[in-house]
């Protein structure tokens, strides 16, 4: 019988994916945008299989606002993404120093 | 039987195509297997009961967040050689550190101990109401200020985007409508009675 623990261990292995991820990829923005969808992945999973298997919908809910805020930070990802690639002509993020924190 | 089946399936899937996400060389490739990737999770959220769950991460990944990334990959011209420099020498520590995260976040799930509500019992096999019906009704009635907020939010977002990328170009002669609007007929058209044989003068 497959139990809470089997789906936590596949959100935890997807979380670590998304992390690793974000650790290789750190020149190039859209994969550390895509590792972050991952790790929103995992979290729904987690979510979806406590609410679940605690007979609860509020997990559910929760998961649907995760959902929400994960399509909200990719399409301001993305925009912010395509404004960097116009004036610098690269998404290499590892030098970008024109703000100045 | 089936559902053990399926349920290795699924997650085996899921996790070789988020690899094939970090790992792959082409960038159109990580979409498309990040694509593959949520399909796969729906799949996992089907077997746990949660259809609407299933189905949003279908549309709202597959159908609008995969498919913008897909569209900003293609669109800009971006040569995805050079960003990969620093892949090789951040691969040793990078495994490191995933390892030390993975065995550090099974150490705290197996030392959570299952509480009361969690003796093993399985909620969503014989569910009295479908899942969409009862996520509606909470939905709308305990969460329905947060519901609000993450509309709220999706216009926030939408609103950023635009002011972000938008640009007014120099070049292009757009419409105005408030000059085509205000243009009455006496403008532009004259009303004349020429004579016979007379013709007109424009």
């Amino acid at each position: 019988m497959i139990g809470l623990t089997h789906y936590l261990a596949v959100a935890a292995i997807l979380f670590t994916i998304g992390v690793l991820g974000i650790f290789l990829n750190r020149r190039n923005v859209i994969l550390m945008l895509m590792a972050i969808e991952l790790i929103l992945l995992a979290v729904n999973i987690n979510l979806v299989a406590f609410s679940t298997y605690l007979g609860d919908l509020t997990g559910q809910v929760l998961a649907m606002f995760v959902l929400t805020v994960a399509a909200a930070e990719a399409a301001i990802g993305l925009a912010i993404l395509v404004i960097f690639f116009r004036r610098r002509g690269s998404i290499a993020v590892d030098d970008v120093n024109r703000m100045h924190g | 039987m089936i559902a053990i089946l399926a349920f290795y399936l699924f997650a085996t899937l899921t996790i070789a195509s988020a690899v094939a996400v970090i790992f792959a060389r082409n960038p159109v490739h990580s979409v498309l297997w990040l694509i593959l990737a949520f399909f796969n999770a729906a799949g996992l959220m089907l077997l746990l009961g949660a259809e609407f769950i299933a189905m949003l991460v279908v549309i709202v990944y597959v159908g609008a967040v995969a498919v913008l990334f897909l569209f900003v990959v293609m669109m800009l011209d971006i040569d995805f050689a050079s960003l990969r420099s620093g892949f090789t020498r951040n691969l040793p520590f990078g495994i490191i550190l995933a390892i030390v995260l993975l065995s550090e976040i099974i150490i705290a799930g197996l030392s959570w101990k299952a509480g009361p509500a969690l003796s093993g019992r399985h909620i969503a096999d014989t569910p009295a109401i479908p899942n969409i019906v009862a996520l509606g009704q909470l939905l709308y009635s305990r969460y329905l200020f947060a519901f609000e907020l993450a509309g709220l939010i999706l216009l926030v977002a939408m609103i950023g985007a635009i002011v972000l990328t938008h640009r007014s170009r120099r070049d292009t002669r757009p419409q105005n409508v408030a000059k085509q609007n205000a243009r009455r007929p006496g403008d532009a058209t004259r009303m004349t009675q020429p004579g016979v044989g007379e013709g007109m003068k424009l």
